[in-house]
């Protein structure tokens, strides 16, 4: 099979994560959709892996989970806070930080 | 015996330190202590004098290297003092005529609770002063020059709770200021053009110089001789200066400061004479200020502001003299010598005819003083007919040099100098024989005289004894008073001769500043006889107006140029007009300046980021999803941006 295609493939989930994380307002959904840019991403590196023959991008995207997990530990901690204080998930609620 | 020349200086500073930081516990003996060490200061300079007069002509220059000073690089300024026969002349004249004015006010200030701290300046002004005549380099006479400037400053406002000595003070001070302001730029060009600025370098190698920069350092010292010595345009002070207890203006400001102008320019000869236009600058102030001085001092009222005048003509004689070049320097300070006797005699005279009147200086409430103070008469008559050039006194030979030198400058130029110089002697004539016929002849008009009134000069302290309104009971002034006065009579009657017969001055004071006759397009004889029938002409015209008809007590309105000259010739007037005014023109103008254009391009800066803050500000807006909006458009941008430079 072409590799191309899983490069392909990586570029319409990165697009679905995005716009996901563009146009969503909940919190919960805003986090799934920046999980999957990440993993969009580790297909990438891996694919990239596999097309030169080295193994650095599958090394890199070790290191993408990695530092999802932690990632997701702090994130859902926040969430679950924000939501506990303000009774809402939706992010534009979460809005004072500004002037 | 150069070692002799640093006590000179340091015995009237020791008096000043002692008498200023003694304190009142010094107020009994102070005036002695002053005057004891100048008398020292007079000692000092008799026992160099006999040293000098031992040796050739040629090897009478003392130098004493004290320390260096300011030791930089190339820049090397010593305290190192120099005696030749210039700075002998005037340290006699110094101490000398210092010596008899300090004695004199142990008496005319007997009353006066601040006597120490009056014999304190003076004794700091003897100091300044010879350290202005003996220094060997143009910076340390620069420290004698802002020491003299500074002495003068403390003396004329000695009084001062009177506003008008005070502000009289302030004004001497700042027009000093513009001619210490030459002297300072004529160093700093000495410096850049010869690399140093003591009087060996600078004044032996003036052939190494361009004319262009010695004419500005010329024209720099002559503006720095204008200010100290009351020269026109920095003259309107000195009138002023009168507001000084008398001693000060008989010493400072008539016989020894003012004099400092003509000093420093005979000191520089070797620069004037490499720049003629310079010289020539020289010749026009003194000729300018003679004719100035001589018809400001015939309308005054005030005896000691008519006296300020004279000072101001005189001192344009000898400022004449000396941009007249080797003709001219040695008579230049040959009447510098004279004046400082009968000028300081006159205005002792002055002020014993004020210590006799209760300080009144309006010479029309005088008249007929001579039977009551015959001492005063005749010491104050004898240095009259010494100042208006009477022949065999010292005012007809040292007067009649400088008129002959002036024609002997040749051609159009010698003539006009000459001119000026004899209409000058027919003016001094009359404005002496008026102040003489005012003051001892006439009428009694201090008998029977209305109370005085309230804009009048009020009295000195001196006064106190007397009431204040009380008719005054002139009398003779006390032995201490008198002796001075004869002294510097008896040096106005014979000093012109004994210096003019067999030409000692000319012998005593040619090596230093050199000497050449001019060619004169008229004989002696013929100049001096010119000068005679000038004298007569002013005296006589004098007599007509102020010794046949009586005197008004009440000064008559008088034509435009008498009420000019009352007005001290609109001096102040264009003082004010063009230099006030225009300050006060300028300075507004730059406040205008700095409020609209720079503080407008500070504000306009800062309020352009302001707004700009203000619009940036607005993206900051708190909303997550609107700052990934901006992440995914730069990264688009980047990832544009890198896709184009590799297509390029």
């Amino acid at each position: 099979m072409n590799p191309v295609n899983y490069l392909y493939l990586a570029a319409l989930l990165f697009t679905i994560g995005a716009t996901g994380v563009l146009i969503r307002r909940n919190a919960i959904v805003l986090f799934m959709c920046v999980e999957l840019m990440l993993n969009a991403c580790n297909l990438a590196f891996v694919t990239f892996s596999r097309m030169h023959g080295n193994l650095d991008g599958q090394i890199i995207a070790f290191f993408t989970m990695v530092v999802a997990a932690a990632e997701v530990v702090v994130g859902l901690a926040i969430i679950v806070s924000l939501f506990r204080t303000r009774h809402s998930a939706s992010v534009d609620d979460a809005s004072l930080m500004k002037l | 015996m150069e070692n002799l020349i640093a006590p000179l200086i340091a015995a009237p500073l020791l008096g000043a330190a002692v008498l200023l930081v003694g304190g009142r516990r010094l107020d009994r003996v102070g005036h002695w202590i002053g005057t004891l060490l100048s008398t020292a200061s007079f000692v000092f300079g008799l026992i160099l004098f006999a040293d000098l007069l031992g040796k050739g002509a040629e090897h009478r220059t003392l130098t004493q290297h004290l320390w260096t000073w300011i030791p930089v690089g190339g820049f090397q300024a010593d305290v190192t003092f120099r005696l030749d026969q210039l700075s002998m002349t005037f340290v006699l004249l110094i101490t000398g005529v210092g010596s008899l004015i300090h004695l004199y006010s142990v008496g005319y200030m007997e009353h006066d609770e601040r006597r120490r701290r009056f014999f304190g300046y003076l004794n700091l002004f003897l100091a300044a002063m010879l350290l202005l005549v003996l220094a060997d380099n143009y910076l340390l006479l620069y420290v004698g020059w802002e020491g003299v400037g500074l002495a003068s400053y403390l003396l004329i406002g000695f009084w001062q709770h009177k506003p008008s000595a005070a502000t009289a003070a302030k004004k001497a001070f700042l027009v000093n200021r513009v001619g210490d302001m030459g002297l300072s730029i004529a160093i700093m060009l000495m410096f850049t053009t010869f690399g140093s600025f003591a009087f060996g370098p600078v004044l032996s190698h003036t052939g190494d110089a361009s004319e262009g920069k010695l004419t500005a350092i010329g024209l720099m010292l002559l503006l720095a001789a204008c200010g100290k010595s009351a020269q026109v345009p920095l003259q309107s002070w000195l009138g002023d200066a009168m507001e000084g207890p008398t001693p000060v203006s008989a010493l400072i400001h008539a016989a020894t400061m003012v004099t400092a102008g003509v000093y420093l320019i005979v000191r520089s000869g070797a620069v004037f004479n490499a720049a003629p236009d310079a010289q020539l600058a020289v010749t026009v102030v003194g000729a300018v200020t003679l004719l100035f001085g001589a018809i400001v001092g015939c309308a005054k009222d005030d005896i000691k502001k008519a006296l300020a005048g004279s000072t101001m003509s005189q001192i344009g004689y000898m400022v004449l003299a000396a941009g007249l070049g080797p003709i001219g320097y040695v008579f230049a300070i040959m009447h510098l010598v004279t004046h400082g006797f009968f000028k300081a005699g006159l205005f002792l005279g002055a002020g014993s005819v004020m210590h006799g009147m209760n300080d009144e200086v309006d010479m029309r409430r005088y008249g007929g003083l001579r039977k009551y103070m015959p001492v005063t008469f005749i010491t104050f008559g004898l240095g009259y007919l010494a100042i208006i050039g009477f022949p065999g006194l010292s005012g007809f030979f040292s007067k009649d040099k400088i008129i002959e030198a002036a024609f002997a400058k040749g051609g159009t130029e010698g003539w006009i100098l000459g001119g000026a110089a004899l209409l000058g002697a027919a003016i001094t004539a009359f404005y002496m024989t008026r102040v003489m016929l005012m003051t001892f002849f006439g009428e009694e008009r201090w008998r029977n005289q209305p109370t005085r009134s309230p804009g009048a000069p009020s009295a000195e302290p001196a006064a106190e004894t007397h009431g204040e309104h009380a008719e005054p009971h002139p009398h003779e002034s006390p032995k201490v008073m008198t002796i001075p006065m004869i002294v510097l009579a008896v040096g106005s009657v014979f000093g012109g001769a004994f210096f003019s017969i067999g030409d000692r001055f000319l012998h005593w004071l040619e090596p230093v500043t050199g000497h050449s006759e001019g060619d004169s397009p008229l004989s002696a004889a013929a100049v001096t006889g010119a000068t005679m029938v000038c004298l007569v002409i002013g005296v006589a015209i004098a007599w007509a107006q102020y010794g046949r008809k009586p005197v008004p007590a009440v000064a008559p309105r008088g034509s435009l140029l008498t009420r000019a000259a009352r007005r001290d010739l609109l001096q102040d007037d264009f003082n004010h007009v063009v230099l006030v005014r225009g300050g006060e023109h300028l300075t507004r103008s730059l406040v205008y300046v700095d409020h609209t254009l720079v503080d407008g391009v500070v504000n306009g800066t800062a309020a352009g980021f302001g707004g700009l803050s203000g619009r940036l500000r607005r993206l900051q807006n708190g909303f997550a999803r609107s700052y990934a909006v901006s992440m995914f458009g730069g990264a688009a941008l980047l990832v544009a941006a890198t896709l184009l430079m590799r297509a390029v």
